[in-house]
């Protein structure tokens, strides 16, 4: 008797866990299906041309083009690739390869903290540190709001990220890899360039790309530093490098910023705004997933 | 002749090595370095100028409240306090749940097809997706199905569900690995004793999981602590302080948001900035320790 309610407990409690494993594709499901549900009203009233083609967002016009918004994201993204990719990675090496353990011990805690960090104290840290230093850039138009504090914030932001896997990819190249160069009479440097890193490629490719993922879906700090302005971002003078020097709003700051007044047709196409972070992302994190596979981890 | 020529050629271009070496580890120690001290920099920034508003007065009063940017941060304390217990009393059956399903029962499923091997597949599969959404899009979801549909309102109600679904996979994914982490012969001595799986599971491999699930759970509160993306525009900004779990509230990473942009009173949004980085830093200290415990126990 004893032993059969046990079996009874044993074989139900089986079946509640997995409805537990399956919660997370059902809230996939259902955060797939209200946003799209509620996006679908833009979609069927601007047209998927009129949302990713139009160069105007103005709510109260009943105009909602997201071009200048895709392109704030994409272009904040790239400057914080270019500031952060090459220290991330460098630190990363740096923790695998170079670093004395006790030197590892002081880095590895502090880029996980880094990680932790709230991101509205970094937006705070940009606006009362970084805008000001931004701004003495002598040009005009200049208010150190804009896509070059952003492209900063967001460096500081991802560098965990990108640090922690790259890390563990070029930490599981077999070390024989390494001796066998050694062996050659190759410097370390030399291993690491010729042996190491082209071995730990995917990984590293994979980290870099999961960085972007979260560059792109960075919200607060975003909206704290990058001033907001709905403007396809250009070069303030005729150097092309003013470009970020100029004020943008990204995918996800547009949410933020106007979903708590909006209504009607403006709230559809703030969820059309997610639509279309969310398949970006998708996109993107496929992407990396495409690199990790076959990479036991 | 020809081999003194090779000999000075190699002994130059081995010198060319070694300082192409030195160059390029400079660079490492320079980026390794430079995380730290970007890490010194805001943290210290923060913390210092923070210092200079922190007292017990500024803990001890509620938010003045609209644009004056005046009074303490008490009430976001507290709503905080609230917002994490709610989010982590959600998450953490359900990603405990899960990740013993994950970590224990498919071990048998490997390589089979069937309803029960892509059911995992799929549930996996879920995980994985869910950990890459950005935040604005649980706060989206959370508006729509929560504030809106189910007419729970801006309240921490709403609030901590969508964050219960933002920190589900932090939680699966730590819990499973520690699970995971204990040896077979756990199990295997408790199965040869008559026990049943679930006897098993929840007498023999959990309890020597717990530091690992404990540090899924700390590491899921830091989060709630300093995610904003979500609560703003789920959690209503209401200073007061909140009665139920219907009340709209404010928690101290959206307080410091709104004190930086709507009231522009920066002192006080450094002074909230450093008390939300303490306890950051408070948070890592416990994990650290409890994964070195971790490692300690399933080592001896």
């Amino acid at each position: 008797m004893r032993i059969q309610r046990r079996y009874i407990v044993d074989r139900s409690v089986r079946y509640l866990l997995l409805l537990g494993a399956l919660v997370s594709i059902f809230v996939v499901f259902l955060i797939g299906l209200f946003t799209l549900r509620e996006g679908l009203p833009a979609f069927q009233e601007i047209g998927l041309g009129g949302l990713l083609g139009g160069r105007v967002w103005r709510p109260g016009r009943e105009e909602f083009g997201l071009l200048a918004m895709t392109i704030g994201s994409i272009l904040v993204t790239i400057g914080a690739i270019a500031f952060g990719v090459p220290l991330a990675l460098g630190g990363a090496i740096f923790m695998a390869e170079v670093a004395p353990p006790r030197v590892r011990d002081i880095v590895r805690p502090a880029v996980e903290l880094l990680a932790g960090i709230p991101s509205v104290v970094y937006g705070l840290f940009g606006m009362v540190v970084l805008v000001p230093l931004v701004r003495k850039i002598p040009t005009p138009g200049n208010t150190g709001f804009g896509l070059l504090s952003a492209s900063i914030v967001l460096a500081v932001m991802i560098l965990p990220t990108i640090t922690n896997i790259a890390e563990d990819a070029i930490r599981a190249v077999p070390r024989e890899f390494k001796e066998g160069s050694l062996a050659l009479g190759m410097t370390h440097w030399q291993t690491i360039v010729g042996v190491t890193l082209p071995a730990a490629r995917s990984g590293i490719v994979a980290a870099i790309i999961l960085g972007i993922g979260r560059a792109l879906g960075e919200t607060m700090a975003m909206i704290m530093v990058i001033g907001n302005s709905i403007i396809i971002p250009k070069p303030l003078n005729n150097n092309p490098l003013t470009l970020f020097l100029s004020q943008a709003r990204t995918l996800t700051g547009n949410i933020a910023v106007e979903i708590s007044y909006a209504t009607g047709l403006h709230e559809d196409a703030l969820f059309a705004t997610g639509v279309v972070l969310f398949v970006l992302i998708m996109l993107v994190n496929s992407l990396a997933r495409f690199f990790m596979r076959g990479k036991p981890r | 002749m020809k081999n003194d020529r090779i000999t000075s050629r190699s002994k130059l271009t081995l010198a060319r090595r070694h300082l192409t070496q030195r160059l390029a580890f400079g660079f490492l120690w320079l980026a390794g370095l430079t995380a730290v001290a970007v890490l010194l920099a805001v943290v210290g920034y923060v913390v210092l100028q923070g210092a200079k508003v922190i007292n017990l007065d500024f803990l001890l009063t509620p938010p003045r409240g609209g644009l004056s940017g005046e009074g303490g941060i008490s009430t976001t304390i507290v709503a905080t306090f609230y917002l994490v217990l709610l989010t982590i009393g959600i998450a953490t059956p359900l990603g405990l749940g899960a990740a013993i399903y994950l970590a224990e029962y498919t071990g048998e499923m490997q390589g089979r097809s069937g309803l029960l091997p892509l059911l995992v597949g799929v549930a996996r599969f879920g995980v994985e997706t869910l950990a890459g959404i950005p935040s604005i899009i649980f706060g989206l979801f959370g508006y729509a199905l929560f504030v809106s549909a189910m007419h729970f309102g801006f309240s921490l109600l709403s609030a901590a569900l969508a964050g219960a679904c933002l920190i589900l996979p932090v939680i699966i994914r730590a819990s499973e690995e520690a699970l995971l982490a204990i040896p077979r012969s756990y199990r295997e001595g408790s199965l040869a004793l008559g026990m049943t799986q679930w006897q098993t599971v929840w007498r023999v491999v959990v309890p020597a999981a717990l530091p690992g699930i404990v540090t899924g759970i700390v590491l899921s509160i830091g989060r709630v602590v300093s995610e904003t993306a979500v609560f703003y525009v789920t959690l209503g900004a209401s200073h007061k302080m909140p009665t139920s779990i219907f009340s709209p509230a404010r928690s101290m990473a959206l307080h410091l948001y709104y004190l930086a942009m709507d009231t522009r009173a920066f002192d006080k949004a450094m002074g909230t900035g450093a008390i939300l980085v303490l306890s950051i830093i408070v948070i890592n200290l416990v994990i650290n320790f409890l994964s070195r415990r971790l490692i300690g126990e399933v080592r001896g």
